[in-house]
């Protein structure tokens, strides 16, 4: 039990921790390395995203889990948010062609939908009541935004080439594709099961 | 025609491509179809090349302390004829300073083959790319504004070519 919140510290720790000895940090000003890591934190999140919900992390109840998913999610959208605006005080003109679709970088567009993605998902989720969203709707709209997601911030990640160390890097990328792919696997999400609707609709 | 070719592998290695000319031939026709239609074709400005570019850098002999090297060439669209005394600026995200930053900018001249050479501070990655901005924006031929990438950020050099057209 306590070894799967060893591996997630270690998940998230050693790719932040190597990214802390960047020598890139020496020639960024405040602003640009806080966005940095903002951006870095949101990837660490989107790892947390899936094994919350999947019920992973014990001691965290069904109950509890999903309650801090949505926590979580509050967060991701801070951080994607901390992210897009440090780097626009850094270089306004190069976020702008990234917000544009735009950009010369190939990583930007990867990036910039899956933020769009993760403020979609972030407004329904808080409108879930009052649009009174069944599960198996809901789940019909996040579950494809998820994906993209999960494949937009990690083709965003591995194609930068910045603070972070490449094998941590790569290393904490494929965790996320392969906790996503499990939950994924394990919830049934794609099956049009009657007790499974059941079972969320009691949860909310 | 040799020289064409070898400068437009020069620009895409600059572009961080690695393609063939084949491949450049099929995927980005824009470029080098007018080439063989009407000689040296003028080169486009590249997609983010003028952010944070400062109008009107001094010609300087070198910018802050040096160690990296930008050169190229300017050439006449069309003939492709070296174009000499023309003034290219240029600027990057490096050691010593921020792309917007009045330190990080500098310009120098073609020589009389069209070759131009400024040492620089080392080019470092900014916004997830090491690269960097060269503008011609004189007046006399039309604006281009390009920006290279490094293959490496390892990398103490980096090359870009202009082919201009009348403005």
């Amino acid at each position: 039990m306590i070894l799967i919140w060893i591996a997630l510290a270690l998940a998230i720790g050693v790719p932040v921790a190597l990214a802390a000895t960047s020598e890139q940090l020496a020639w960024r000003g405040p602003v640009y390395v806080l966005s940095g890591f903002a951006g870095i934190v949101a990837l660490a999140l989107v790892l947390v995203q899936p094994l919350l919900i999947g019920g992973y992390l014990p001691p965290l109840s069904a109950y509890r889990g999903r309650r801090a998913h949505h926590w979580i999610g509050g967060a991701l959208v801070l951080a994607v948010v901390i992210h897009v605006a440090g780097l626009w005080i850094t270089s306004p003109p190069d976020m702008i062609d990234a917000l544009t679709y735009a950009s010369p970088t190939p990583f930007s567009p990867f990036g910039v939908t899956a933020m769009w993605a993760i403020f979609i998902v972030a407004l329904l989720a808080s409108l879930r009541r009052r649009l009174e969203l069944r599960p198996r709707t809901w789940r019909f709209i996040h579950m494809p935004l998820a994906i993209v997601i999960v494949a937009g911030s990690v083709v965003h990640c591995l194609l930068i080439e910045g603070t972070m160390e490449t094998v941590s890097k790569v290393a904490l990328c494929v965790l996320v594709l392969a906790v996503t792919a499990k939950v994924m696997i394990d919830l049934q999400v794609w099956r049009k099961r009657r007790a499974l609707r059941g079972e969320s609709g009691a949860r909310q | 025609m040799t020289k064409v070719v070898l400068n437009r592998r020069n620009l895409l290695v600059a572009g961080g491509s690695v393609l063939t000319t084949g491949v450049l031939a099929t995927s980005m026709p824009g470029m080098l179809l007018p080439a063989r239609a009407a000689g040296v074709a003028p080169t486009e400005s590249m997609s983010g090349g003028a952010n944070n570019y400062r109008k009107g850098a001094a010609v300087v002999d070198r910018i802050g302390k040096g160690g990296f090297w930008m050169s190229g060439t300017v050439r006449r669209a069309g003939d492709g004829a070296p174009l000499a005394g023309q003034r290219i600026q240029i600027w990057a995200h490096t050691v010593e300073g921020q792309e917007h930053e009045p330190q990080s900018h500098g310009a120098t001249l073609t020589d009389k083959d069209g070759k131009f050479r400024l040492e620089m501070p080392q080019i470092i990655p900014i916004f997830g790319q090491p690269h960097g901005h060269l503008a011609y924006d004189s007046g006399e031929f039309k604006t281009v504004f390009l920006r290279p990438v490094m293959r490496s950020a390892k990398e103490t050099s980096l090359e870009a070519h202009f082919v201009l057209q009348p403005a």
